[in-house]
């Protein structure tokens, strides 16, 4: 299984780093992006797990180490291996 | 009085943590690294210096709280242990969920390393008891991700719990977005936990707390712990 997971700012939280490119979009004439989001992205090779199980896998892992839950929201897909 | 100093892969603040202790103060200090499987409980004070923990890889102090020593930290912390975070050591103690909030990229998205002025907001706390009420100190800071966040509620309790230690002001205590420096929340600097045994700051102490440097104001944060754990030891 491959796992995919974003993690991004929650709302209300500065994302100080999507504020600077939005500000470098807008420099470049790209007036119709209303807002940024930048984040992490993380793919992940699980072996031997079913769908189900890596769901609730990987949930644990954001919750432990990938997001810190404060400041941060995570979502993932988790998709066969090809 | 026995101290004990965290030294992560990465730290780069932990000489100094140890020269203040030891030399300026004479106290019996120690180094602990994050592998050993160290027992505690003969020590009074615990610190978490500043530094890059391995590399603050994910975020500022996320691997570093899975480590062996922080989980004989967060026992020896809920034991009523002191323990005190500086800098790397404070996003170490959010992580690791012994102080609550987080700490996140400066609003400026730039490195900051300079002297600043903090109010001191409680001196009720062993990590305060020696500074005077609404005193001003001046503390450098020096790091990339210490603006502090907590949300609307969280705030609330600090205040009302009075868990709030310093906050970034003028040079007359002034309390103004024209002093925070990184975009903290309300201007926090150093918070407490609420049972007052577990601080964590983003200025640094112990860059201004040897003699051989004009700035004496960071030994009022070693003094205050000092006192607190050894009354009348001073003189």
């Amino acid at each position: 299984m491959i796992a995919k997971i974003y993690i991004t700012f929650k709302d209300g939280v500065l994302d100080p780093q999507g504020k600077a490119v939005h500000h470098a979009l807008k420099d470049l004439g790209y007036n119709e992006v209303s807002g940024i989001q930048m984040g992490k992205y993380l793919e992940l090779t699980m072996d031997g797990v079913s769908r189900e199980e890596a769901e609730i896998r990987v949930t644990e892992m954001c919750e432990k180490l990938f997001a810190n839950t404060v400041i941060e929201s995570y979502r993932f897909t988790i998709e066969p291996e090809e | 009085m026995k101290c004990g100093v965290v030294v992560f892969p990465g730290s780069n603040c932990d000489q100094d943590c140890y020269h203040i202790l030891k030399h300026v103060f004479g106290l019996d200090t120690e180094w602990i690294w994050h592998k050993d499987d160290v027992d505690l409980s003969g020590f009074d004070l615990i610190v978490l210096p500043g530094g890059y923990s391995y590399g603050d890889d994910l975020r500022a102090g996320a691997i570093a709280q899975f480590s062996s020593v922080m989980k004989k930290v967060v026992q020896f912390a809920n034991s009523g242990g002191m323990v005190l975070g500086i800098c790397n050591g404070f996003q170490v103690l959010v992580e690791s969920g012994l102080l609550p909030g987080a700490l996140i990229q400066n609003h400026s998205q730039k490195f900051i390393c300079k002297t600043v002025s903090v109010r001191v907001e409680n001196v009720s706390t062993p990590f305060s008891c020696e500074c005077l009420e609404k005193s001003v100190l001046n503390i450098p800071i020096a790091h990339h991700q210490g603006s502090y966040f907590i949300d609307t509620d969280g705030l609330n309790q600090l205040i009302d719990n009075e868990q709030i230690v310093f906050r970034y002001s003028g040079c007359e205590g002034e309390v103004t977005g024209q002093y925070n420096p990184n975009g903290s929340v309300d201007n926090i600097a150093g918070i407490v936990n609420e049972n007052k045994n577990v601080m964590g700051l983003m200025p640094h102490p112990e860059r201004c707390a040897d003699p051989a440097w004009p700035n004496l104001d960071g030994q009022l944060i070693f003094k205050s712990m000092i006192q607190s754990l050894q009354p009348g030891i001073l003189l």
